[in-house]
């Protein structure tokens, strides 16, 4: 076949009702939906690895002698979902300063919440002894926890970001969209601490 | 008319005509390229040069086991030749090369300027390349205590607790992890780009159901990719706490499971076999309607098909381990899940002879490579249904009719249909044709060369020989299969000699392609070969499969029918 | 394998000396083999039926529908786009095959797997260790290595061999074709398989499961003995050792050196279990696990440097001197 370069000619072979309306799915959504999919894969691994490995220590200390309930904690994380989506419909409403408040609370409970995780492991480390390296209830505890903690670590570096570039006025409301991201994946740190919560301080306590 | 409504895109455009090559910009330009199509080539390229080094290594395995008791090499270096020669192929050179086509070619077939996220394109190749420079760095970095160390040697999946601190000294384990893990990361990058541009940057009229076969196996892989690499990254994080750390996931003193490994191991390794093969269905779904000029064969029970391939490959994992000691009702499971995934892999078999039954088949290069590939593909599938049956596993696991099955699969299967793709697509891309003669010289020498070398790695299989020995003793029936396998190596070195030979001697001197060469039928074929860096002047407006067609026979187009 | 026997300093006397040397899974000598072997015939034929067919249908098809001559490029064939009947066709038949095959290996592996052992089944215990086996007879209370003898099963009388495998350090498989299927050697685990040999001899085998170094030296040969030979065996192995004076200066070198820590003779202060127990060394056909014959220069050497015949062996060089070398293998001969 000769030159068909002029895509202009596969066009015109097009009849004209085919003028209907063509949308496709935001790519920053499906982008953020399929960056979930794979750490949700991620997470079930640890997940299942926890669950495994429950009652197969050979020595202490065991998750029901050392652990506590993070009650604290797990309020103050999951509100932060709360008050980021706040903070999402005030951008979207361009009231700036309500924005920068509730987006502002966000980071703190965030914090907070890596607060308590460092106090427990320090507590664990040095009053009970437990380490990584103690028995294969702490490497499991440990690697989930902290891989949890990091994504929570991930997700206050980007709120802190955005919090930056609009307090220096760097944010637009056009991009809207991606404050919405952020909150998605913050949403998404909320619902894997759930399933760690259920997993490691109830199940595994309780077991 | 359809184009005046077209978004109008700003763009330089190179003088027409003008003939470029596919290094414009010189070679400091790949450094910085986020082009698609240049990190398609550059996928291919590196996986071609990680390719010839990981044949090397199974040149000198097979010289090895030519005759019995030899001594051509150490036992240690044996074991670290088949280790790196196992890992190298499935993540530095299956990966990067399927990559590469994905790469190239989506963006065209679905009518848009380039990737969705065209710097984590280039992100997720430099991780890939990064971590293959870690990977065959271990030769010299990894020296570790009283000279233990040098490349990996634990086997490519790697069994706990061989890699443990007490069993693998020194730091070459964890080379093998690190990059594994660094490589794991850019195809997870790569993976999710490809699914993001597919489901947002097709061009007008392009509906999920009139891609071509080849973007909807693609999409099929990404998705396995994202589900089934982590559970990789994840074992290897593990590892490399339990190497570095002291943790005690896979530590078997301390309560830790071996067995364990070889769940999270094989829960990515079994969707990982058809990560690397369905993009070898991808392409032997466009070259054959094509040499066959018929449409493919009942499209939609195909998509149906490979994701059904997908879903049942998630479920199948522990037919790797129907040795370790499962329950009789886990290895029934499993055998019976790996059944069942016979039926939509034999589906495609027969849809791509539908395909060609009634066409008028030409005997193109691209057509005698895809022909080859359903034929030892046949077997491949078929070995492996022996495979599944869990009482004839426990003898043929292990052995070298393994090593036979999945080398049926990987080069009989894959690597025969990347040859295709290299045949059918080189002339879009370098705007050149590969000489016909050197490829038929390529084709019938690799063909003996791979039969010669691993038709008879069943008989000896099936003669008690296990895979990964260094060594044999004569009189136990095995020398004469393994002298003949190493005879079919010089014709398969000959093979990959002429196709590198054409690529180069074409790229300077090969017929010009012109823009549609085969007479093809799906986009990539309507821009210029090789296409510009926005890839098609104007975004084109589909409204069936094969627009292609509909422009060249507006008599009677393919939208008359779907 | 002439030299090999002619090698052998000390045989037992066997009744049947054949050593089926190729270990091939189609000629099976063992009850659970033969299971195996019936299935996989059912499963070779299916497959090579399905072969011929689907091959049979590709030639056809290349052939027929090849294009003949340039003349006729632009007339494309009818473009036909898929046959709902036809792919139903081609989703049934592969479903009842695989029903098929689901149903006979469902049957097969409950058979094997899931088989009652006799009370009176001889139960071994296999640990595997770097590249050797240990072998416990717990029933008769004595350890060797490397080489399992066993008793034949007669339809007279059924004799069935229940063995444990377990793991010292790494994975290991355990396999003798001939005899079964291959199951792994787990560290923290046991696992089990069942050997009922129809006819004796010795088979070969090979530790199946990538193990480091030495995998391919870690060989493993099951001898079958009529059932009063066995029992022989089992007494010649229980028989308690003493020691030769005329070797007294090598078993003096032989306990004074750190050969005892990792070796065990039994009656002696070697108690190690690091290594093969060598209370009945001479009565075993190789050594290193397969590595070489067990003859005067081969234990020499192995003795002098094991680093030679088997590269990586975790036994070291121990830097004996010459006389020291002849004491100990003298020594050793002795233990039988």
């Amino acid at each position: 076949m000769s030159e068909l370069s002029d895509v202009g000619m596969i066009n015109q072979s097009v009849p004209p009702e085919e003028e209907a309306e063509w949308k496709l799915p935001s790519f920053r959504k499906v982008g953020v939906i399929l960056l979930i999919l794979t750490e949700t894969a991620l997470f079930t691994i640890f997940v299942v690895a926890y669950l495994f490995y429950i009652k197969k220590s050979l020595n202490g200390p065991y998750p029901q002698d050392v652990l506590e309930l993070p009650i604290l904690a797990t309020v103050a994380l999951l509100s932060s979902s709360i008050t980021v989506v706040i903070a999402e419909r005030a951008f979207m409403k361009n009231a700036r300063g309500t924005f920068h408040l509730w987006w502002g609370l966000t980071m703190v409970l965030g914090l907070f919440f890596l607060g308590f995780t460092a106090h427990e492991w320090y507590t664990l480390i040095y009053r009970d002894g437990l380490t990584i390296a103690t028995n294969v209830f702490g490497s499991t505890f440990y690697a989930l926890v902290g891989l949890h903690a990091s994504h929570v670590i991930i997700g206050l570096i980007l709120l802190g970001l955005v919090f930056v570039l609009s307090l220096l006025g760097h944010v637009k409301p056009d991009q809207a969209e991606r404050i919405e991201m952020i909150s998605w994946y913050w949403h998404f740190v909320d619902v894997v601490w759930i399933v760690v919560f259920i997993v490691v301080y109830i199940i595994s306590r309780s077991a | 008319m359809a184009t005046t409504t077209e978004e109008e895109i700003d763009i330089e455009l190179s003088p027409p005509g003008e003939e470029k090559g596919v290094l414009t910009g010189g070679i400091q330009s790949l450094f910085y390229t986020v082009d698609h199509k240049k990190l398609g080539l550059m996928y291919i390229g590196s996986g071609l040069i990680f390719f010839v080094i990981a044949g090397l290594m199974a040149t000198a395995i097979r010289i090895q086991l030519a005759i019995p008791k030899n001594d051509f090499l150490e036992p240690d270096v044996f074991n670290r030749f088949f280790t790196m020669h196992g890992t190298a192929m499935v993540f530095y050179v299956g990966m990067p090369i399927i990559f590469g086509f994905a790469n190239y070619l989506i963006p065209l077939m679905i009518g848009a300027r380039d990737m969705a996220f065209p710097r984590l394109n280039a992100f997720g190749f430099w991780m890939f390349f990064f971590s293959a420079c870690l990977f065959y760095f271990s030769y010299l970095g990894a020296e570790g205590l009283y000279g233990a160390g040098s490349a990996p040697d634990v086997g490519w999946f790697a069994y706990s607790p061989l890699t443990a601190k007490a069993f693998s000294r020194g730091h070459s384990t964890d080379y093998w992890t690190l990059s594994i893990l660094l490589g794991g990361i850019g195809s997870l990058a790569t993976a999710l780009n490809i699914l993001v541009t597919v489901f947002c940057f097709r061009c007008k009229g392009m509906t999920l159901g009139r891609m071509p076969l080849f973007v909807w196996l693609w999409i099929v892989v990404a998705f396995l990719t994202l589900i089934a690499l982590p559970p990789l990254s994840a074992c290897q994080i593990m590892l490399t706490l339990d190497r570095y750390l002291g943790a005690n996931f896979f530590n078997t003193q301390a309560g830790g499971s071996a067995v364990l490994w070889q769940h999270f191991f094989w829960i990515f390794g079994h969707p990982e076999v058809y990560i690397l093969i369905l993009p070898g269905f991808a392409i032997a779904s466009e070259v054959i309607p094509v040499f066959s000029r018929k449409p493919i064969f009942g499209y939609p029970i195909m998509v149906a098909a490979s994701v059904m391939i997908a879903f049942i490959s998630l479920g199948v994992w522990a037919h790797h381990m129907f040795t370790v000691g499962m329950t009789s009702l886990g290895n029934t499971f499993f055998a019976i899940s790996t059944m069942i995934i016979a039926v939509p892999t034999g589906i495609k078999i027969f849809n791509w002879l539908g395909t060609m039954y009634g066409g008028k088949i030409r005997l193109d290069l691209p057509m005698m490579f895809c022909i080859a590939f359903l034929f030892q593909f046949l077997i491949a599938g078929l070995t492996g249904v022996m495979l599944s049956v869990a009482p004839f596993n426990w003898q043929l696991s292990d052995s070298y009719f393994v090593v036979a099955h999945f080398h049926y699969v990987l080069i009989g299967g894959l690597l025969f249909t990347l040859f295709a793709g290299i045949y059918y697509w080189y002339p879009k891309a370098i705007g050149r044709m590969l000489n016909h003669k050197l490829g038929l010289w390529h084709f019938w020498l690799f063909i003996f060369g791979f039969t010669l070398t691993f038709a008879p790695q069943h008989v000896s299989g099936i003669l008690g020989m296990p895979r990964r020995i260094f060594t044999y003793d004569p009189g136990r029936g095995w020398e004469i299969w393994n002298f003949i396998s190493t005879v079919g190596v010089p014709f398969q070195i000959a093979g990959v000699a002429c196709l590198v030979a054409n690529m180069i001697w074409s790229y300077f001197k090969g017929k010009k392609a012109g823009d549609d060469p085969w007479d093809a039928w799906t986009l990539e074929w309507a821009t210029t070969s090789p296409p510009a860096e926005y890839n098609f002047e104007k975004l084109p407006v589909v409204r069936s499969r094969r627009p292609l067609w509909d422009l060249k026979h507006p008599e009677d187009p393919d939208w008359k029918h779907e | 394998m002439a030299c090999m026997l002619i090698g052998l300093t000390t045989a037992i006397a066997q009744s049947d000396s054949t050593v089926h040397e190729v270990a091939n899974m189609f000629e099976p000598k063992s009850t659970p083999a033969e299971m195996i072997h019936e299935i996989s015939l059912l499963v070779l034929l299916i497959c090579g039926v399905i072969f011929v067919i689907v091959t049979t249908l590709l030639v056809y098809t290349v052939l027929r529908f090849r294009r003949r001559g340039s003349g006729d490029d632009h007339e494309e064939p009818p473009q036909v786009y898929g046959s709902t009947q036809i792919e139903l066709a081609w989703t049934v038949l592969p479903i009842l095959i695989t029903v098929v095959l689901i149903l006979v290996t469902a049957r097969t592996i409950g058979e094997i797997q899931d088989a009652e052992m006799p009370a009176d089944a001889l139960n071994i215990r296999v640990v595997g260790h770097q590249w050797w086996w240990e072998v416990h007879y717990p029933d008769y209370d004595f350890v060797t290595a490397n080489e399992i003898h066993i008793p034949l099963s007669s339809a007279t009388e059924r004799r069935v061999t229940h063995v444990a495998l377990e793991s010292a350090d790494v994975i290991h498989s355990f396999w003798v074709p001939q005899l079964n299927g291959k199951t792994d050697l787990v560290p923290n685990r046991t696992n089990h398989l069942w050997l009922e040999p129809t006819s004796t001899g010795t088979y070969l085998g090979n530790c199946a499961e990538y193990c480091g170094t030495q995998h391919a030296n870690m060989q493993l040969r099951v001898i079958v003995h009529p059932p009063d030979e066995f029992a022989e065996w089992v007494r010649t192995q229980q028989a308690a050792p003493t020691v030769d004076p005329a070797v007294a200066r090598g078993y003096d070198t032989f306990v004074s050196n750190s050969c005892v820590n990792c070796h065990t003779v039994n009656g002696t202060v070697a108690d190690g279990v690091f290594g093969p127990d060598l209370t009945k060394l001479m009565t075993r056909q190789t050594i290193g696990a397969g590595v070489a014959p067990n003859d005067t220069a081969n234990l020499r050497s192995w003795v002098r440097d094991p680093q030679v015949l088997k590269p990586g062996a975790l036994m070291p060089d121990m830097k004996l001197l010459d006389s020291e070398v002849d004491d100990i293998v003298a020594y050793l001969q002795t233990l039988k």
